[in-house]
């Protein structure tokens, strides 16, 4: 018998995050969407809190917790703002391939710090030319002996200005394609490191999102991450742990839109009642409804497969929950506003900004159209 | 120091309530989410705080009623405290039989301090912390905004609050100090607490256990009522010099305030 009842556990996660959201997050994310300025606070309470970091296995002093927890996790942040959850959530894409393909010695001196404090990595795989055709890359790691010397640009790398360690995706030989590919871990201090500017964007403007250039940085041999020719299988995995709980945040952000779309159709008064009382209002709401449910259905069932250790079922669930629930969010965000009328086209209420962030869950993280190809390559195969 | 904090679940406080069809209660299978009593967790926090100052002691939360209320001890727990006492009753006790328990529980481990937040935000009567006390003859103070711990741990300090001002009272140990929200800002609850909340024992009594069960409820509860529906607002229109007039009249014979 199939069950989607949470556990005590994470029925008390979800109305701690929910709580966390409700009192730190909610009340600044209007403030942090107009300034675009970094959320410190909010991101150091979730590090208190301890819903960062939350993979890190227990022999090295984390929670060794799953993916299943960290979609609900996510899906609350979701619902409060995309932006500064896109902050907090980073560090998991940040440190996963530490975690999957580090050596105990490696988990211990990278990750180890960010249990002692809020400290902040950074997944860098997208290059200006490089975007859903990843193996593409072009920075450079060249072979010096006892360190490698970096070259070359990343570009939409979340929490770069506040990161203190990057893994870097580059090559040791362009000649070689997806073979010749490797992971760094990168000290940010290194010098030869430049960040470019704070990126002005659509949504998500909390999160801290900028280009980097690495011109002769020296990384040492013992922050090769997994062999030489391992690191597209690196950032794969990585990202095979990470899309469902993307895809959960999308969740929360419509069932936000969802319920500010409840409340103000009961509110707003057309032809003597409210508009909830219309038809047209109603099934609006109906399928806004039933998308958001049929999301979350898609987003546990991945969590849950990868936590029990199928990871091939779990990678097509997780393409499936990530493309659903984008494209749901942003058509649920655009019924929301939508159903707000020309009040929803302003920033005096809170469904403009849903419908800004959540398209940027259409994009990172593989678009939904990589999504689709994941899903029809699979369906395909013979 | 041994700490203990009383801990009520009540209703969350977006739970919309039904009065049940004989008026004598309010339809308890009705409330889809309850919460620790707001002013109980302040209560916590203080405790929390309390033992991280002197860097020594334990707190327990401590609660009566439904098996229900073991979820607001977890969370009590996920909070930080260290113990936790559930105490079995049904959902029909009063005032009186909870106080009785509560009492004869902390009597059981005898605690140096204990905190409660200053009422419910359920039934409001503020009544339990002060039976408590009695029941147990040690000095309370309540509405509470500081508190601060002798160093020889046999005093304290506390700061009320009252009508326009403060009230400092000085007190022996032990002693129950009933918090006011002022007082602090309650932690979350955290993932790491949350899964070693999972891991302790709740020590569970019954009434039985504690020597209690021919007492019964001094008080009943005859009747509930909601507050009567608020009433439209009404929009005055047209010029304004003829509203102006119109609201005149109104508040003269409708309101009858001027």
């Amino acid at each position: 018998m199939i069950s989607f009842q949470l556990t005590p556990e994470q029925q008390a996660l979800k109305e701690m995050v929910a709580k966390y959201v409700q009192g730190e997050v909610l009340p600044v994310a209007a403030k942090y969407d107009e300034s675009s300025e970094f959320p410190h606070e909010v991101i150091h309470k979730a590090w208190e809190i301890g819903i960062m970091n939350i993979a890190v296995p227990q022999k090295f002093g984390g929670l060794g917790l799953g993916v299943l927890d960290d979609v609900i996790i996510n899906e609350e942040l979701g619902a409060g703002c995309l932006g500064i959850g896109t902050s907090i959530a980073v560090n998991t894409l940040g440190l996963y391939p530490i975690l999957l393909f580090g050596t105990d010695e490696q988990i211990q001196r990278l990750v180890g710090p960010f249990l002692e404090k809020p400290l902040l990595a950074s997944f860098c795989l997208t290059e200006p030319g490089a975007g859903s055709d990843a193996a593409s890359l072009t920075t450079t790691a060249k072979d010096m002996g006892d360190h490698y010397l970096l070259n070359g640009s990343k570009m939409w790398i979340t929490n770069a200005g506040h990161a203190s360690l990057y893994s870097v995706f580059c090559t040791t030989d362009k000649a070689l394609k997806g073979k010749g590919i490797c992971c760094l871990a990168v000290d940010a201090k290194s010098p030869g490191i430049t960040l470019g500017r704070h990126e002005n964007k659509l949504g998500q403007r909390a999160s801290d999102t900028r280009a980097i250039t690495f011109e002769n940085v020296k990384v040492p041999k013992e922050n090769l991450i997994g062999k030489v020719g391992e690191g597209f299988k690196v950032a794969l995995k990585t990202l095979d742990r990470t899309r469902a709980s993307i895809a959960a945040s999308a969740v929360g952000a419509a069932r936000a839109a969802l319920q500010h779309s409840i409340r103000y159709s009961k509110e707003r008064k057309q032809f003597n009642q409210p508009i909830s009382q219309f038809q047209a209002i109603q099934f609006m709401l109906a399928d806004m409804a039933t998308k958001v449910e049929a999301g979350r259905a898609l987003c546990y069932r991945a969590g849950s497969l990868i936590d029990e250790g199928f990871d091939e079922d779990g990678n097509l669930a997780s393409a499936h929950a990530k493309r659903f629930s984008a494209d749901m969010a942003m058509e649920v965000a655009t019924d929301a506003v939508q159903i707000f009328g020309g009040y929803g086209y302003t920033k005096d209420y809170p469904v403009e900004k849903i419908m800004r962030d959540v398209k940027l869950v259409q994009i990172y993280e593989g678009t939904s159209q990589i999504q689709r190809v994941v899903i029809a390559r699979n369906i395909l195969k013979d | 120091m041994n700490i203990f904090v009383l801990v009520k679940q009540v209703p969350d406080t977006e739970t919309k309530i039904r009065v049940n069809a004989s008026s004598s209660g309010i339809e308890a299978k009705e409330i889809a989410k309850w919460i620790v009593n707001p002013y109980d967790e302040h209560a916590i926090e203080e405790a929390l705080k309390t033992k991280e100052k002197l860097k020594e002691g334990t707190v327990t939360a401590i609660a009566v009623g439904p098996d229900r209320v073991v979820e607001a001890l977890r969370t009590a727990l996920a909070m930080g405290c260290d113990n936790a006492i559930h105490i079995k009753a049904d959902e029909s006790i009063d005032t009186y039989v909870a106080a009785k328990a509560l009492a004869a529980a902390c009597k059981k481990e005898s605690p140096q301090l204990i905190f409660a937040g200053k009422q419910a935000i359920d039934d409001d009567q503020a009544a339990t912390f002060g039976y408590v006390a009695e029941y147990l003859d040690i000095p309370s103070v309540s509405v509470v905004v500081k508190v601060d711990v002798a160093t020889d741990k046999k005093s304290l300090r506390a700061v009320r609050e009252v009508e326009g001002g403060t009230h400092t009272v000085e007190t022996s140990l032990p002693a129950l100090i009933a918090v006011n929200q002022g007082i602090n800002n309650p932690r979350y609850a955290s993932l790491p607490g949350i899964m070693k909340a999972k891991k302790k024992e709740i020590k569970a009594h019954t009434l039985a256990d504690l020597g209690l069960g021919s007492e019964t409820a001094l008080t009943k509860d005859s009747a509930f009522a909601l507050p009567p529906p608020r009433k439209a607002c009404v929009i005055l229109q047209g010029e304004v010099p003829a509203q102006v007039k119109e609201l005149v009249k109104r508040l003269r014979e409708e309101a009858k305030v001027i």
